[in-house]
């Protein structure tokens, strides 16, 4: 009872900041509503037993629209005066489109024949889930972890203005040129 | 020693007037180290009784918000703390519960920042972000180190599992960056550039009033509600002779907390871009090695 | 808390999403878009792993999109960090035709 309350506070507040997120004239603002939306949804997680994954989105979740909130105000300017922004390339055929896929999701949803509940959950899903992590699921993880790898080393290459000919010279032999000097002094 | 029992979340006023007694008293031993005792209580009087100067075009939504979000956010990391037998939660994963509050200070200094639509306070918000996004990833594996050594996410477990050795005996690594990422998530001591004079005050150059009330008492209250962990998870929780657990747990709180502001005003600022170098290619590879030493310890 | 309810509040994220998606000009707007997507798919698998199979490799499936999201973003971001460099513009309509 208790959890069905919490369920729908939750997800008024989740669908309902996710439609500020396109309203709102603020980039910060658009970027914690946002942050606000997945930390409901985190919290809905949490409602059906998935205590560490629903943990582990807010966490990671608040992380990325923190950072996100940087990267909205660099591109797009300061703009905490609240002046009003409309950055579309029309909204009726998206609203249409909108509209349309949901009344597919959720009609599917609603007249579907969804299947019975097949086996109890364990006493303890987060041990449950580091075990099939580690034992059945290990291919899993090392997919996921060379596909990490590989997004750090794109991100960088695709971001960085310096390359280490620019740092070293062009026999990379020179004392590394930064404009701050690192910690650590390579 | 007792196993850890929740006692509901009817007991969170109950755990509000408990941080609050220890925040008063962690404020003014720190303002007795440094020459004035009454100065929380002073600053507290002033600030209650000053008007609230607001600045042209400011957020106030996200700008008050975020600084009544800095208790709260303290209220709720100390809610999964063991006073001895009794946490007011007894989460099963109560380290991720903390770690992912220390990542939701990250929207809550920024949008301080952000919110009084002043240049210096908005650097001083993107400061906390270049020093988090430093320390954050040596924090993770050192909050892991804990769990790994207790096989639980469970703060009460990690207390029990302390029985015999506290873990701070041999896992000084990850208790030195756990240290080090509370002064850096409470910005202070080494970490105090998003709040530091060459800003004015930073994140709290513009606040006043009730606002820079909140704020500074949250920064207090979140070292002691992170002190307190701290000692759950590395300092044996409620062990000790002759007081009962909660007892020791509150002592330790307050050694812990007066003990890294005091260490904090003893190290000298660190910028944040050479902070960074330093966390990536020394704190990082160390804490790993300290996790594989705790692992090999806990398989073999 | 059935498992319809869960479904269709997934489903209004991904519509709200898909929304976001389609309509904003701005890259990190659209991403926005592509967020508010993913977060309706996790939703919908949480619903579908709690309702129909509570077994561990549901979990699996959620930390995947989790990491797929993650990846989305950084580069995203490291997309529109080179786009405002080069083209000194946050528009995706400025970029739909490649320069010769």
């Amino acid at each position: 009872m208790l959890s069905g309350i919490a369920f729908w506070v939750l997800s008024v507040v989740a669908v309902g900041t996710g439609i500020a997120v396109f309203r709102v004239d603020s980039m910060a603002r658009a970027s914690y509503a946002l942050a606000v939306s997945f930390a409901a949804v985190g919290l809905c997680l949490v409602l059906v037993d998935l205590h560490f994954v629903g943990v582990v989105t807010v966490l990671m979740m608040t992380m990325e629209m923190a950072v996100m909130a940087v990267f909205m105000v660099m591109f797009m300017g300061m703009n905490p005066a609240l002046m009003p922004m409309s950055m579309t390339h029309g909204t009726r055929t998206p609203a249409v489109l909108a509209v349309g896929c949901f009344l597919v999701l959720g009609g599917g949803a609603v007249l579907v024949p969804w299947p019975e509940r097949r086996g109890a959950p364990v006493a303890d899903p987060t041990v449950a889930l580091g075990a099939a992590l580690m034992e059945s699921k290990m291919l899993v993880m090392l997919t996921v972890s060379a596909v990490l790898f590989a997004t750090v080393v794109a991100a960088l290459c695709l971001a960085t203005t310096r390359s280490r000919y620019d740092r070293f010279g062009d026999d990379l032999r020179s004392r590394p040129s930064d404009p701050v000097r690192g910690g650590v002094g390579r | 020693m007792a196993e850890v029992g929740p006692v509901g979340l009817v007991w969170v006023p109950v755990l509000a007037v408990v941080l609050a007694a220890l925040t008063a008293v962690t404020a003014t031993v720190d303002g007795a180290l440094t020459g004035r005792a009454d100065r929380p209580w002073a600053e507290l009087a002033r600030l209650l009784r000053q008007q609230r100067r607001t600045t042209l075009a400011a957020d106030t939504l996200l700008g008050r918000g975020a600084v009544v979000l800095a208790p709260v956010i303290a209220l709720l990391m100390a809610a999964v703390v063991p006073l001895g037998s009794w946490t007011v939660s007894d989460l099963s994963v109560g380290v991720v519960w903390f770690n992912a509050l220390d990542v939701v200070l990250w929207a809550v200094f920024w949008l301080a920042g952000w919110g009084t639509n002043s240049a210096l306070s908005l650097v001083g918000g993107y400061r906390f972000l270049a020093q988090a996004l430093a320390y954050e990833l040596p924090l993770m594996f050192a909050l892991t180190a804990p769990a790994i050594a207790a096989g639980s996410l469970r703060v009460g477990d990690v207390v029990s599992a302390q029985h015999g050795l506290w873990f701070v005996v041999w896992m000084p690594v990850a208790f030195g960056v756990f240290c080090l990422a509370v002064l850096g998530f409470t910005a202070r001591g080494p970490f105090a550039a998003p709040a530091g004079r060459d800003l004015a005050g930073g994140l709290t150059a513009e606040l006043s009033g009730v606002d820079r009330l909140l704020l500074s008492a949250g920064r207090w209250a979140l070292l002691v509600a992170a002190a307190g962990f701290g000692v759950s998870l590395f300092l044996g929780g409620g062990a000790g002779p002759l007081l009962p657990g909660w007892a020791w747990v509150l002592v330790k709180t307050v050694v812990l907390a007066v003990a890294l502001a005091a260490a904090g005003r003893r190290v000298p600022l660190l910028r944040a871009e050479r902070f960074t170098e330093v966390a990536w290619l020394v704190l990082l590879p160390a804490v790993l090695v300290q996790l594989l030493v705790v692992a090999v310890v806990v398989v073999v | 808390m059935t498992l319809q309810a869960v479904l269709l509040v997934a489903a209004a994220l991904f519509s709200v999403g898909l929304y976001g998606a389609l309509s904003q000009q701005v890259v990190v707007m659209v991403m926005m878009g592509l967020e508010l997507m993913l977060n309706g798919v996790i939703l919908a698998a949480a619903g579908f792993w709690w309702f129909t199979s509570p077994s561990p490799d549901g979990q699996v499936l959620l930390l995947v999109v989790i990491t797929a999201m993650t990846v989305e973003m950084a580069m995203g971001f490291a997309v529109a960090t080179l786009l405002h460099r080069v083209r000194g513009t946050d528009s995706a309509d400025a970029v739909t035709d490649l320069r010769g």
